[in-house]
């Protein structure tokens, strides 16, 4: 079953479109991440979910009840049962941390003895059940911010919104907070909708990532397909930073793979069944040094502790970079070098 | 941590809490009724006045047509020349001194800024009389000026002179504080790549700095003029009694000889007031969008050294400074506290006689204060819960026709006292529909006008604070099911606690101290404290006015106290004495 269903969903600014025909299903328990550089739409798809934006065209849907359809129907935000996480954190600085948790239970008209057990177990859920009587401003950054899931746990959302909550916190804090989301999401098995830019934040917790790029989603997939099989150029340079390079040509072989030349050299690639495009993604792990290959000068060697990436010059394509992963002692600048392509992915589309 | 304390069923629930009644119902019905008031209190007299100024009256006769008398037409020429000269003498003084304290290196900058600025507290009428009291027969001042002049009859401020003179102290503020704010949003860059160039402070005072700030100058220049022009204060206590009539007393001695009768007539009048106002207030709009950008970034606020003569200049400030705003005040208690005009202040003449009548003998003095009190405690009320719903739902919620209230709730304020006044008494003269009783002539019509005219006191800081506020608190609220009024008293409005004290207070002080309005709203049994100073000075009881606004000018300052402690963490400019 789905949590959330976006049908062709649209929002312009202006004439400025935010998001464009967004079509996105989360499934109930579902971890999903929102992905994409600054100012691509990913904190707007956010808001439409959560109701304060409102779609010009296409539906929204949460658990069974269509909440937003362009220009007929939209549910406020505070009939729409979705718990949000801010990045600024949000809480209410004239209330204690026990009261900002209470706050949506109050509402509800929940008892008072069991909703203070529902406030306990909800602060104790991210391990703050000691600071309930705290103002928020005693609190660190990272502890505010588990006090905002708290309180988001806490009004039993069928999905929880989270838009860069952990953007402002340090290195530090945010992988051990990573952890406790993840922990989180897996204990309680929430819906989740995670909104960041940093990719690596998204593979780390997501059971699926959609990639958004000018308000449009690139693709859906697990952590390792987007890896592995972008979809998209876009994807392709935005997850890994891998090299897209194109080909000279690229006939289909075997299923799930095609023959291709790429400057002079006959390479192997993985390929989908259907679409094709005549450029590839290449990643430094799948690019080696050996006897025959692409033909090029090392420009520069960048030690990265376990290995050394070498930037190579490609002959015949002097603006085309090459970043090959290399673990034994690195060739001197300027010497010439041959790259072997051990793996690469045909770029199902032309976009 | 304990492990599976949220039980997973419940986390993951889909189907989505009804939250009974819809929450749209309570936001429209805060948010009508506030349009309702709004719309009711100052738009409506507004259209009104416009309506009874152009449109023919009952006689067929346009009332425009009867502004063509010679009283007018003099009123008129009064009005533009008193308002001219008074604004000229507030640019030296204001831009003076603002020049002073924020370009020199004068040492207690902060004690004289809040001299310059204490005529923005004390109302038009209580300065005025003040002045009367300073230069009073029997006073050390008049006794120097008699000598000087040769003995004058009559008061030396009585007429245009006078009239221009003491407007001009009551509206230096108003450019003091242009021109103080341009100061400290000067780049200090401009003037040391001049000095770098080789210019001498004085070259760099005339050449960079000076031409940096006409726009200020200028912006605070056309305040200054339209406040000059709506002044009744002022003429009322030194123009009427010199002869020297400007348009807000034309109007007020029509209305009071003639009564409601010459309504279209007055709002003839009124209708030529407000159009120069807006002409000055457009204008000052103008110049300020004008103006230059000024980068921001580097270090602002210049500091040229005085040197050698900085002694000797402050000195001077000081003298000036004390004299024209503390002596006068100093006069106005001495006045207060002599049995008699004209009889020398001593240890065996000095009374409390004047206290002890206004506050427990004389009625109407006593009523006033009451009244006032009660007036300016319920505008303070009505303003700020109006105020703080506008700017929720304006500013926060962003609903396209609150905002345009904000605009209209502007217009009373920015037209003069005298105006909305007629405005008012149009609209409430008639009985009311339904309830068939007319607010005229009840304390009523004299709340609305104050709740009217000072709404957007209320309003701008509560605006200004929620422009401030991160939305996201809102919108977690909202997420948690709150309705639009529950949202805003359990999270906006404490935050904003310091915001309303403080607009409310500023209220409180302006509508305790009104003249202009009550002036023609008043009536026996509903007097002010305004009203009275006024009355009580031109009736001759001169020891008692000056009593009253002695006793005004106390609760004026202790309030201003209070209301500057609740200012004190908000943004600069919350109250216009703390810039
Ligand atoms: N209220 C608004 N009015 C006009 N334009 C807006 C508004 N909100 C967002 N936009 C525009 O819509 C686009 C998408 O904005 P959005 O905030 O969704 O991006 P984002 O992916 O969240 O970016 P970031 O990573 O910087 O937070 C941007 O170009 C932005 O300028
Ligand atoms: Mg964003």
């Amino acid at each position: 079953m789905d949590a959330v269903s976006l049908k062709s969903v649209s929002k312009h600014y202006g004439d400025k479109p935010a998001v464009a025909e967004v079509d996105l299903d989360v499934m109930v328990g579902e971890f999903v991440a929102l992905l994409g550089p600054s100012g691509c739409g990913k904190t707007t798809l956010l808001r439409l979910l959560a109701g304060f934006e409102t779609p010009d065209a296409g539906t929204i849907s949460i658990g069974v009840r269509e909440v937003a359809r362009a220009g007929a129907l939209a549910v406020p935000p505070e009939q729409r049962g979705v718990g949000m996480v801010f990045q600024s954190h949000a809480l209410w600085p004239h209330m204690t941390v026990g009261e900002n948790v209470e706050y949506a239970l109050k509402i509800r008209k929940i008892p008072g003895p069991e909703r203070r057990k529902m406030v306990e177990r909800a602060l104790d859920t991210v391990g703050l059940g000691e600071r309930r009587d705290s103002q928020p401003d005693q609190l660190s950054g990272g502890q505010r911010q588990r006090v905002a899931l708290a309180r988001c746990l806490a009004m039993e959302p069928s999905v929880v919104l989270m838009d860069e909550p952990l953007a402002s916190l340090d290195v530090h804090l945010r992988e051990s907070l990573q952890a406790e989301f993840h922990r989180l999401h897996r204990q309680l098995g929430a819906t989740i909708v995670y909104v960041t830019h940093d990719q690596s934040e998204a593979m780390a917790l997501a059971d699926r990532v959609a990639v958004l790029d000018h308000g449009r989603l690139q693709q859906v997939a697990p952590p390792r397909g987007l890896y592995a099989e972008p979809a998209t150029a876009m994807v392709a340079d935005f997850v890994g930073r891998g090299m897209v390079v194109p080909l000279d040509t690229a006939v289909p072989g075997r299923a799930g793979s095609v023959e291709a030349q790429l400057w002079g050299e006959t390479i192997h690639l993985r390929s989908m069944r259907s679409g094709a495009s005549m450029r590839a993604c290449l990643r430094p792990e799948g690019l080696s040094l050996g006897e025959t290959g692409i033909a090029a000068k090392v420009d520069r060697a960048v030690f990265e502790g376990a290995a050394t990436i070498l930037h190579c010059r490609v002959d015949r394509a002097p603006d085309v970079l090459l970043r090959v992963l290399h673990r034994a002692a690195p060739p001197a600048e300027g010497s010439p070098v041959k790259i072997a392509i051990g793996d690469g992915w045909l770029l199902p589309t032309a976009a | 941590m304990t492990n599976g304390a949220v039980p997973k069923a419940s986390a993951v629930r889909v189907t989505v809490p009804r939250l009974g009644l819809s929450s749209r119902g309570g936001d429209r019905l805060l948010a009508g009724a506030a349009t309702a008031l709004v719309i009711v209190f100052c738009l409506l007299p507004m259209l009104r006045l416009l309506m009874e100024a152009v449109l023919p009256s009952a006689d067929g006769s346009l009332p425009l047509e009867s502004l063509n008398s010679r009283s007018v037409f003099r009123a008129g020429t009064n009005t533009l020349v008193s308002s001219f000269a008074s604004t000229v003498i507030s640019t030296l003084l204001g831009g003076g001194f603002a020049l002073l304290i924020g370009l020199t290196d004068i040492r207690r900058k902060s004690l004289l800024t809040l001299l310059c600025l204490l005529p923005l507290l004390i109302p038009s009428q209580i300065t005025a009389l003040a002045w009367i009291k300073m230069l009073d027969v029997g006073t050390p001042a008049r006794a120097v000026i008699d000598v000087v002049f040769g003995t004058e009859s009559n008061h030396p401020l009585y007429g245009g002179g006078g009239v221009s003179f003491v407007m001009g102290l009551e509206h230096a503020p108003l450019i003091f504080l242009a021109i103080a704010a341009a100061c400290r949003a000067l780049p200090c860059d401009l003037v040391e790549a001049a000095r770098a160039a080789g210019a001498s402070h004085r070259r760099v005072l005339f050449t960079i700095i000076l031409p940096l700030l006409k726009p200020a100058l200028l912006a605070g220049g056309a305040l200054a003029f339209v406040s000059a022009i709506g002044n009744f204060g002022v003429p009322a206590l030194l123009g009427i009694p010199g002869r020297f009539s400007v348009l807000t007393t034309l109007i007020y001695q029509r209305l009071n000889g003639f009564g409601p009768s010459v309504l279209g007539e007055t709002a003839a009048l009124g209708l030529i007031l407000a159009l120069l106002a807006a002409i000055g207030l457009i204008w000052q709009r103008w110049v300020i969008r004008r103006a230059p950008a000024l980068r921001t970034g580097g270090p602002t606020g210049p500091i040229l050294p005085l040197g050698t003569a900085r002694p000797f200049i402050e000195l001077a400030a000081w003298l000036l400074l004390l004299l024209l705003t503390v002596v006068p005040l100093a006069a106005l208690v001495g006045a207060a506290l002599i049995p008699a005009l004209g009889v020398p202040l001593t240890f065996e003449t000095v009374t409390l006689e004047n206290f002890i009548y206004v506050l427990t003998q004389y009625q109407p003095t006593q009523r006033a204060f009451l009244n006032s009190t009660l007036l300016s405690a319920g505008a303070a009320i009505v303003t700020a819960a109006l105020g703080l719903v506008l700017a929720y739902y304006g500013e926060l919620r962003r609903w396209a026709w609150m905002r345009a209230l904000d605009a209209v709730a502007d217009a009373p304020y920015a037209v003069p006292g005298i105006v909305l006044a007629i405005a008012e008494i149009l609209v409430f003269l008639k009985p009311l529909p339904l309830l068939g009783v007319s607010l005229y002539g009840t304390a009523w019509i004299l709340l609305v006008a104050y709740v009217a005219r000072f709404l957007t006191l209320a309003l701008r800081p509560l605006a200004a604070a929620m422009k401030q506020m991160d939305p996201t608190m809102e919108e977690a609220a909202r997420l948690a099911g709150a309705s639009g009024p529950r949202r805003l008293f359990s999270i906006i409005l404490p935050g904003l606690r310091a915001s309303i004290m403080s607009g409310a207070l500023l209220v409180f002080l302006t509508a305790f101290n009104e003249l202009t309005v009550s002036a023609l709203l008043w009536s026996r049994g509903h007097e002010t404290l305004g009203v009275m100073v006024f009355s009580l000075q031109s009736e001759g009881a001169a020891g008692a006015a000056a009593a009253v606004a002695s006793i005004t000018v106390v609760v004026t300052l202790a309030v201003a106290g209070i209301a500057t402690l609740f200012a004190r963490r908000l943004p600069k400019g919350t109250l216009p004495w703390m810039p």
